[in-house]
């Protein structure tokens, strides 16, 4: 244990910060996760890999002299189509279906994109320079990196988008309508199946920026997708579906912990923490229900 | 009906009976020798994988094409057999199993990582197959009393202690203070043990002692360490994407400190992907191609970074360099053995003591190369941008004088 984080204020100021820009990242991707698990009830274990995907979008780019901050346009523009793909391929064969085999499919879908990924673009660990700056705070004791602050930005504006375009647009009140009945969204003509695609694709698109703020922020590699997958199933069971707020929170939550943990633990704790802190959860909230049903006994 | 059913079943037989018995033949078919090597063809370390396969191939051409190999007054020719790894240890133990007792190889290349090449001895050593390996290098690998395992570079615990020694050096002569990161693998945590013993001999201190995750992609927490305790060196090593990450994020978060040393920069293409931002760091290295080391069959490194830029389009990296070279202490032992018997040619590569573009071989009794020290290189960039990797350690084979310190950030 090193509790220097805690000696240092500045130390401690630094990892809420990096914890919070590094949080707003995770809720995106967790937004999208939740959006589809709420519609189409399936949990998408390919999620970070479809984020890994956009990733090597933006990676591209940069190889051919485009800035990759051009990345979380275009990047999200393909992924959608990549993802109604997906949906039109598999997902709409397992959408019915129990949720044991949407885990076993999106599974499946994963291993092939990182066998795919690694076959198309290599083994490297690759990353795009966005030539950002630094921010310096509190007499340059703590340092921000602007390709940080840029990522949490845009994530920001995608969500803030995301959730306008749901409350006022047709689409939007469709996806809705489904996630709360299907079958009441189907009898008032409401195409479900264009709706489960539409749905399947904007997560994939969220997908796309994350994968686009990650290769600019971090690196990229086709076998890093899993790592992102748990953070954001962690945050949407932290948050509950439908529970915008929560997931932003939550996101950040998971952040600052992240950070914390690297601190006190290591760094070699950093994905283990989180993994510790989903079965923590998962048994706090199965101890809650179990409770609460005694006492509807 | 049954006639068909008869059919499938005469027909299934046969297959079962081809598939186990007659790929049995044998190392040395009419003039080749058959070489049998799992290699990473797909997977994790697929980049090297292939680095390690175009080192491979270069060398058997060259030797081929220059008289093959003479035994007992006749030319053979080198062949190697492949297989895919998948950058997997299990299947790497499989396809050595199979190399040895389906496809009847003899001898054997190493595989690519220390990972897969710990898989692959206690397979070679059971049959008894002489293996030549160029890219395990981690410690363990040489004390476990293998008799029939050579690797032609240096161990692990030996890439970065140089590293220590001058900053000693550069500090008068008086200990340091040295932070470290390491990944959690076989090979990072060798190249630890290295700088923990330098730091024993030297009295030096080490004030931050992180170690990173196999899915590292942010270190900013040990960076922030760094940035408070003002260290004389910061050393980390794991793999491409710790040196990556290193790079990018000391950049990011202006970390000034006057040593930086670290393993896996040209794998990385450091220079290349992050250009000025990776200038000063200083790199392990088994090899590079400024160095003076010659054979006839490649001649100076120079010259081989040529071919192999030639033939396969990129410059060639040290992965690629020391493959090479293992085809020729093959060469070499099997010559002075003037035998195909593994025994022999065992005996043979124990005593090998030789020169090539790549360095000085010569195997300890626990297989590693004692007579090649590693280097160090330093990438140095023009005011274009231009970045060009320089030996600048040990003296004897400077191409450049190391810059310490590192200026900061502010001045650069």
């Amino acid at each position: 244990m090193d509790f220097m984080v805690f000696q240092y204020p500045m130390i401690t100021i630094q990892a809420c910060l990096d914890g919070i820009l590094l949080g707003v990242l995770f809720a995106l991707i967790a937004y999208g996760m939740a959006l589809q698990w709420g519609v189409m009830n399936i949990i998408n274990i390919a999620q970070g890999d479809l984020v890994i995907l956009g990733g090597y979008i933006a990676y591209f780019m940069y190889l051919y002299g485009i800035h990759p901050a051009w990345g979380v346009i275009v990047s999200p523009i393909i992924m959608y189509f990549v993802g109604v793909g997906i949906y039109k391929l598999v997902i709409n064969k397992v959408v019915d279906r129990d949720l044991f085999i949407s885990i076993l499919a999106t599974f499946g879908i994963s291993i092939l994109f990182m066998q795919l990924m690694n076959f198309a673009f290599g083994a490297d660990v690759v990353l795009a320079n966005s030539g950002y700056g630094t921010t310096f705070l509190f007499d340059s004791n703590v340092v921000l990196p602007n390709s940080k602050i840029f990522s949490a930005v845009v994530s920001i504006v995608f969500a803030i988008c995301l959730v306008i375009y749901m409350k006022k647009s047709k689409l939007g009140r469709a996806i809705r309508a489904t996630a709360q009945n299907s079958r009441a969204a189907k009898i008032l003509g409401v195409d479900t199946e264009k709706v489960y695609a539409a749905t399947f694709g904007i997560n994939a698109a969220l997908c796309g920026v994350a994968g686009a703020l990650i290769s600019i922020t971090f690196t990229i590699h086709p076998y890093m997708g899993l790592p992102y997958t748990i953070r954001s199933f962690m945050i949407v069971i932290v948050a509950g579906l439908g529970n915008l707020p929560g997931v932003a929170m939550s996101g950040m939550g998971l952040g600052v912990f992240e950070e914390f943990a690297d601190y006190l633990l290591g760094t070699e704790f950093r994905i283990g923490s989180v993994f510790l802190l989903l079965v923590l959860i998962l048994v706090y909230r199965r101890f809650k229900l179990s409770r609460k049903r005694e006492y509807l006994k | 009906m049954k006639i068909k059913k008869i059919i499938i079943t005469f027909v299934s037989a046969i297959a079962i009976l081809l598939s186990t018995s007659v790929v049995s033949f044998a190392k040395v078919v009419g003039d080749k020798i058959v070489l049998g090597a799992a290699i990473s063809l797909t997977g994790k370390y697929s980049s090297n994988g292939v680095h390690t396969q175009n080192g491979y191939n270069l060398a058997v051409e060259r030797i081929n094409s220059m008289g093959g190999v003479k035994v007992g007054g006749k030319s053979y020719k080198f062949d190697i057999i492949y297989y895919d790894d998948e950058s997997n240890p299990k299947r790497a133990a499989q396809l050595a199993e199979r190399l040895i007792s389906q496809d009847g190889v003899e001898f054997m290349l190493g595989p690519y990582s220390s990972g897969l090449t710990k898989a692959i001895a206690p397979v070679t050593e059971k049959y008894g197959v002489p293996m030549v390996e160029a890219n395990g290098a981690s410690r363990s690998l040489f004390t476990k009393g293998y008799k029939y395992l050579f690797a032609v570079l240096a161990p692990a615990n030996l890439y970065l202690d140089v590293a220590i020694d001058l900053a000693v050096e550069k500090n008068n002569g008086k200990p340091v203070r040295i932070a470290q990161a390491f990944e959690q693998d076989a090979f990072s945590q060798d190249v630890r043990l290295g700088i923990l013993e330098a730091a024993k001999r030297t009295n030096s201190e080490i004030i931050i002692d992180d170690k990173l995750p196999k899915e590292l992609n942010d270190m900013a927490a040990t960076l922030v360490k760094v940035k408070q305790m003002k260290p004389d060196v910061l050393v980390v090593s794991g793999h491409t994407k710790g040196a990556l990450t290193a790079v990018r994020q000391i950049a990011e978060m202006k970390v000034d400190v006057p040593m930086l040393a670290m393993t896996h920069c040209d794998a990385a293409k450091l220079s290349k992907q992050h250009g000025k931002n990776s200038q000063y760091a200083l790199c392990a290295s088994q090899w590079h191609k400024s160095l003076t080391y010659k054979d006839k069959f490649f001649g100076t490194g120079m010259k081989y970074a040529k071919d192999f830029e030639k033939q396969f389009k990129y410059d060639p990296p040290y992965q690629s360099a020391e493959s090479s070279a293992a085809l020729l202490v093959f060469k070499d032992a099997f010559e002075r053995a003037n035998s195909f018997d593994q025994k022999k040619v065992r005996d043979a590569l124990a005593a090998t003591n030789m020169q090539t573009f790549y360095g000085n071989i010569k195997f300890a009794p626990g297989g590693q190369n004692v007579d090649k020290p590693m280097v160090l290189f330093q990438v140095m960039c023009d005011d274009s941008g231009k970045c060009e990797n320089k030996v600048v350690a040990p003296t004897k084979w400077a191409s450049a004088k190391l810059i310490h310190p590192i200026p900061s950030w502010s001045k650069r």
